[in-house]
């Protein structure tokens, strides 16, 4: 517990603007007997098991400083994206104070609360969630058209905010004709529209390819430059965390294990699970392949067959030897080989492509560490496949990715 | 168990002639209102000469379906006239309408009711099962003895048969709405009115529209039943080939019954589809697609 309140902010110049104070969540019927039973000390398993509650948050208590980034940022389960949505009260705190400029959130009545979303709060989400329905120009105005902004208003400052992403062309066009780093920039663009001084962002980026991810980093960066708003980031990627967060809050099953800069937390991590992020002494069993397997390689997607000098020509153009055959449902088919495929189309027949998957490569299942894994990332020439309990492919291990997740415990 | 008798239908009896004894003021209220509806509507689409009619269903036809469907929609309504049964065909059509529109009416709130609340969708769901279930023939009878013969007691029975789709389908669109459309909506500040106009409604529109075009089907199927308590239409036509043991009257009723069913089927589908595949729509959509297309080719580049 004592970890949990360890603010290591250097000078800490900016005026606290979100405060949380002993934020608890619990799902289920009975919060108040498993609040009690978290103070007590019990675990987890046990209040689940007691109460059929789960424990969402357990005890949050930071300072979030007007004008900065702070990430939030822990394993898939760890509370992550419930803590973000209890700022915004789209999930109702058990228990605990939120204040937003010194005013407690979680005493507010209905229409405060639809106030404040209006006025202070916006929020980018994962998926995007565009309405289908709307324009682009319509999506961005969405937060001002609920809040009662004339059309000639709200249109003229959607456009303003589709500029500042750099879709000003696409305002007429439909959401479902945008790729996904355009889809997101509309999403960043009905979020600023508004004018909003807290901007809550949901995983923003992980649903994109990572060179969009990259390069909306940028863009979020610049436009914090440009006009400097507090942000909240919810992410479950260490080179993002580090890459923009001013601060970071790492989370573990629903507790808050430290809140530091990136240099704080590199240099005095508080316990093995965040030292694991950076020097574990041994990140092997800590990662599973899931969490280091990356979507740098060439997919080719498998609908009635495969166009195989289509093919080769993906292959040639991101300089790629390998590539990873995949169904529409990114269901795992196999592996190719740039010469594989090559003697595939000369042989001809049925469904050439087949003959070109490389029998001896075997996926390896995301839920397995990075030490049994090992082995056959060092033994393969090429990246290993990863895929998930439903053999969906889910990215590649590189030798160079494996081990510069393991050089991590060395610095 | 033959000399058992719990008397459930003594029971449905008191509760007719109770309602019979008491509320009849409100009954004529209501008949008089559904009667200026759908004589409203009958007098409107007969009052229109049939070639305008045969126009405005062909350019309906051309816009939303495509070239083919319009033809067709030509060729089988000029068969109707032809067979001399375009009066009944154009009665059939108005009750259609009244009752969908009522059916809508009723239908589509409550099944934004039944999203919203647990309590509502589990008294309701039994008592749309009921409606959909009970014999349409058992309708007749009640609807009869409250508002006379005629075609008010068939628009009711025929609102009562056909409004389950409409109810269900708005229910189940509107609960699966992705939670992330919610939550965003949520986020933005809307107020649940807002949630419900502008995210909700709009994303289960499609669902919406197949409980609509399906009410308007069943809607189709009871009016010809309902010609039994006088609603007369294309009902009367079948049912006076039956009465008669005259197959051809019967036939050229049922075949017209069914050309209306396909025109409605297909034209009311069309609306709940996103983009027509072919047709005039398609004619439009192909130039302004193109124009916003182009773009988004150059930015990939």
């Amino acid at each position: 517990m004592d970890t949990a309140n360890q603010t290591t902010g250097g000078d800490a110049p900016a005026p606290v603007k979100i405060a949380l104070r002993n934020v608890f969540k619990v799902f289920g019927d009975r919060p108040d007997v498993a609040i009690r039973m978290v103070r007590e000390g019990r675990g987890k398993e046990e209040i689940h098991a007691a109460t059929g509650c789960t424990v969402g948050v357990n005890d949050a208590s930071f300072d979030i400083h007007a004008g900065e980034i702070f990430v939030i940022m822990g394993l898939s389960g760890s509370g992550k994206s419930t803590l973000l949505r209890l700022i915004n009260r789209l999930i109702e705190p058990s228990s605990g104070e939120i204040l937003v400029d010194g005013q407690d959130i979680t005493k507010m009545s209905r229409r405060e609360l639809i106030a404040l979303r209006r006025r202070d709060m916006s929020m980018v989400f994962q998926s995007f969630a565009l309405l289908p329905n709307r324009s682009v120009l319509d999506n961005a105005a969405f937060g001002l058209e609920v809040a009662g902004v004339s059309e000639g208003e709200r249109h003229e400052k959607a456009r303003a905010a589709l500029q500042a992403v750099g879709l000003a062309a696409y305002a007429e066009s439909r959401p479902d004709q945008l790729s996904g780093g355009m889809k997101q920039r509309v999403g960043l663009a009905r979020a600023l529209a508004s004018e909003p001084t807290v901007l809550l962002m949901d995983e923003a980026f992980s649903a994109l390819d990572p060179l969009i991810r990259a390069e909306m980093q940028d863009e979020l960066l610049r436009l914090q430059s440009e006009h400097s708003r507090t942000i909240i980031f919810v992410s479950h990627d260490l080179d993002e965390a580090m890459r923009i967060g001013d601060r970071i809050a790492i989370m573990q099953h629903g507790k808050v294990v430290q809140v530091g800069t990136p240099d704080e937390i590199v240099s005095s991590p508080a316990n093995d699970y965040v030292r694991s992020f950076f020097r574990n002494v041994d990140v092997s069993q800590v990662f599973r392949a899931g969490d280091i397997a990356r979507e740098s390689q060439v997919t080719l997607i498998e609908r009635r067959g495969l166009a195989i000098p289509a093919a080769l020509e993906r292959m040639r153009q991101h300089d790629r030897d390998v590539a990873i055959v995949v169904g529409r449902d990114k269901t795992y088919h196999g592996m190719v080989t740039a010469d594989s495929l090559a003697k595939a189309a000369r042989s001809g027949g049925e469904d050439p492509y087949r003959k070109a998957l490389l029998s001896e490569v075997e996926p390896i299942a995301a839920d397995e560490t990075l030490s049994d894994v090992m082995g056959k990332v060092a033994e393969s020439p090429h990246p290993v496949p990863v895929v998930d309990a439903e053999r969906r492919y889910v990215g590649a291990i590189s030798k160079s990715a494996l081990l510069r997740t393991l050089d991590r415990s060395g610095n | 168990m033959q000399d058992l008798n719990l008397g459930i239908g003594e029971g449905a009896d008191a509760v007719v002639n109770y309602v019979l004894d008491h509320f009849t003021p409100a009954l004529d209220g209501i008949a008089t209102g559904i009667g200026f509806v759908t004589d409203g509507i009958r007098a409107a689409l007969t009052g229109v000469p049939a070639p305008a009619v045969i126009a405005a269903i062909a350019l309906l036809a051309l816009w939303r379906v495509g070239w083919k469907f319009a033809v067709f929609a030509v060729a089988a309504l000029l068969l109707i006239g032809g067979m001399g049964l375009w009066e009944r065909m154009m009665e059939t059509l108005s009750l259609v309408l009244a009752a969908t529109g009522i059916a809508i009416l009723i239908g589509v709130p409550l099944g934004i009711a039944m999203a919203r609340s647990n309590v509502v969708q589990m008294v309701a769901r039994p008592v749309l099962d009921l409606m959909q279930t009970m014999p349409a023939f058992v309708y007749l009878i009640p609807a009869a003895m409250f508002f006379g013969l005629g075609a008010v007691p068939g628009t009711i029975a025929t609102v009562i048969f056909a409004m389950p789709p409409v109810v269900r389908l708005t229910n189940l669109g509107i609960r699966q709405v992705h939670s992330e459309f919610i939550e965003a909506g949520l986020a933005f500040g809307c107020t649940p009115m807002q949630l419900l106009l502008k995210v909700q409604v709009p994303n289960a529109l499609p669902s919406i529209m197949a409980g609509i075009n399906q009410t308007i089907m069943l809607s189709l199927s009871m009016v010809v039943i309902a010609s039994m308590i006088g609603a007369g239409g294309l009902g009367n036509t079948v049912l006076t080939g039956i009465q008669r043991l005259d197959v051809g009257t019967g036939f050229e009723g049922g075949l017209a019954v069914v050309v209306l069913a396909v025109l409605l089927d297909r034209i009311t589908q069309s609306f709940g589809q996103k983009r027509a595949p072919s047709g005039l729509r398609a004619l439009f959509a192909r130039r302004s697609e193109g124009a916003a297309q182009q773009p988004a080719v150059v930015s990939k580049a």
